[in-house]
């Protein structure tokens, strides 16, 4: 398990406890978290997934994959710590992990 | 208005059903809200059943919709394992299978679609499949594994996508496909070859043109497709894949408008001011392309449980979205935007060989449809463009080192 906190664009924090192996994604949908829309359920496809990874875990988190970044560059309000939360597993590593959700995803 | 009210009665508890009655939550409905469907378990997704799920790499609980939790905790009265079999429009109620009877103000058919069955000699034997529900990949996916034979009979997304799970599984597969190409109903030219090619490459059979004359079996079980030149192709399974119906018949025998679909307009609602249509089983106006048309996917699921959300809860109607889908085969990612219709042009950017590239459908100057192979890019940005229906460089969309920035730009 890991703590994540997820900070809508409203500033509404909500701190959940996901499973590893799940994804940033994946946390959010399962504890009804709003702000994700994950409209291709994980496969990379839709990039309404989109949240920003707060400065002091952008290492930790890593790099977005090549698929992933060109998804992004389409994407609105991309910022340099812009990810797609499911292609985030949750690891032992990322306990304590905070992201914020953009206003909108579509 | 309070729950003893009449309120939104769902039919159908899919991906359309279930993203409605979240976004009518979300969009601040506060009336009764009733999910009714004939699946034993909650909405899922699907597309995994044909993809990670059938390989093994996600779970049974990441299939979920939203967790079960949720339901309660929004209001939302969840009824599973019951079909709905009439509607009574004059009375405003719908009668369940049960004996039930649930008066609605509203009422929104999500009742998706059906797998088409192969109507030949032998379709009842016993390994012969299809793949709609999470049931079916069940059944499929214990019937796959090393040296086990799989015939798929149809060349299209779902069964080019179960063919490449099966090789993953290390099952045999062999493609049965009546048309001289696959994917002949959805893609161009240059997408089927690449796809035979690539499936080739990994195992996979092809009988193209093929004739398929019955099934035949041994003690109830399938053992064979038969073809009309008397070749038997012998197989331990037979998936078919070939289309899905609309599950029209509640609305159609309700009297509602129906042609190849329950006919809706821009926002989701049917001839009956009452009565909403979201999803597969919806025959809609597709403004982009100045027709109606039928889509299958889960786009076309959530822009309408959106337009219908909206209507219901008095927000103002969605912008129109350009329609979407995706396929995952092997290391392949296939993304797809728009529809090829009225085209009389294509511009391939990228090289099939590297397995990197996308097909773009044109109409004069402008983009209406891409199909991109590992092509993110080119996805995200001709989906865009289409949107915007603005012209675009025939040779610089054509260059690949011109980035898909700077053609949208341009
Ligand atoms: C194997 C597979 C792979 C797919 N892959 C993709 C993909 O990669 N990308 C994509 O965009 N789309 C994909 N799709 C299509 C996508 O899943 C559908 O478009 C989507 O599920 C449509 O949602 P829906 O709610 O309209 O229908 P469904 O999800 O089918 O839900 C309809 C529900 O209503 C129930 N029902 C029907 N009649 C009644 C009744 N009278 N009473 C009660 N309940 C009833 C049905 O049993 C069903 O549970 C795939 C589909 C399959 C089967
Ligand atoms: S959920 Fe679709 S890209 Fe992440």
């Amino acid at each position: 398990m890991a703590k994540i906190t997820y900070i809508e664009f409203s500033g509404t924090e909500r701190v959940v406890e996901v499973a590893k192996g799940l994804s940033v994604m994946e946390g959010a949908i399962k504890n009804n978290i709003p702000g994700i829309d994950a409209d291709c359920g994980g496969a990379c496809a839709c990039a309404t997934c989109h949240v920003y990874v707060d400065e002091a875990w952008r290492e930790k988190v890593g790099e977005r994959s090549d698929m992933e970044e060109s998804m992004l560059d389409f994407a609105e309000n991309v910022q340099p710590n812009s990810r797609l939360s499911c292609q985030i597993k949750v690891s032992d590593e990322l306990d304590g992990l905070i992201v914020r959700t953009p206003e909108s995803q579509h | 208005m309070n729950d003893s009210e009449p309120g939104v009665v769902i039919v159908g508890a899919g991906h359309a059903a279930g993203t409605a009655a979240a976004l009518l939550r979300q969009y601040g409905y506060a009336g009764a809200i009733t999910l009714v469907g004939d699946e034993p378990i909650a909405p899922y997704q699907r597309p995994p059943l044909s993809k990670a799920w059938l390989k093994g790499e996600a779970d049974a609980e990441s299939l979920m919709l939203r967790p079960l939790g949720f339901y309660a905790e929004q209001r939302i009265e969840l009824i599973c394992g019951v079909k709905a079999t009439a509607i009574d429009r004059a009375a405003k109620t719908v009668a369940l299978a049960d004996g039930r009877r649930l008066a609605y103000q509203t009422l929104i058919l999500a009742t998706g679609s059906r797998a088409r069955p192969l109507p030949i000699p032998g379709a009842d034997l016993r390994g012969v499949l299809s793949l709609r529900s999470a049931a079916d990949a069940e059944e499929l996916k214990a019937a796959l594994g090393p040296g086990k034979r799989l015939a798929v009979i149809g060349g299209g997304y779902i069964g080019l996508e179960a063919a490449a799970s099966g090789r993953a599984l290390g099952a045999e597969v062999v493609v049965l496909e009546k048309e001289p190409r696959i994917l002949a109903r959805v893609a161009c030219e240059t997408l089927s070859s690449f796809f035979t090619a690539y499936h080739q490459a990994r195992g996979v059979k092809f009988e193209l043109g093929a004739a398929i004359e019955s099934f035949v079996g041994a003690g109830g079980r399938v053992t064979g497709v038969k073809l009309a030149d008397g070749r038997v192709i012998p197989c331990d399974e037979a998936l078919v894949g070939v289309g899905a119906a609309p599950n029209e018949e509640l609305g159609r025998d309700a009297g509602l408008e129906c042609r190849s679909g329950v006919v809706v307009d821009e926002d989701a609602r049917t001839s009956d001011p009452a009565i909403f249509a979201i999803g597969d089983v919806t025959q809609r106006p597709m403004p982009l392309y100045e027709r109606t048309f039928r889509l299958e996917s889960v786009a076309n699921a959530l822009e309408q449980a959106k337009q219908a959300a909206a209507a219901i809860a008095g927000k103002p109607r969605p912008a129109p979205e350009v329609t979407w889908n995706w396929s995952d085969q092997y290391d392949l990612k296939l993304q797809l935007a728009g529809v090829a219709f009225d085209t009389d042009d294509i511009v391939v950017r990228g090289d099939p060989g590297a397995a990197r590239f996308a097909v773009f459908h044109l109409r004069g100057p402008v983009i209406r449809a891409v199909e991109a192979v590992n092509a993110p890019a080119e996805f995200m940005a001709g989906r865009l463009l289409i949107g915007q229906a603005k012209p675009v460089d025939r040779a610089r969309l054509a260059d690949p080192a011109i980035s898909m920035k700077e053609v949208a730009a341009a």
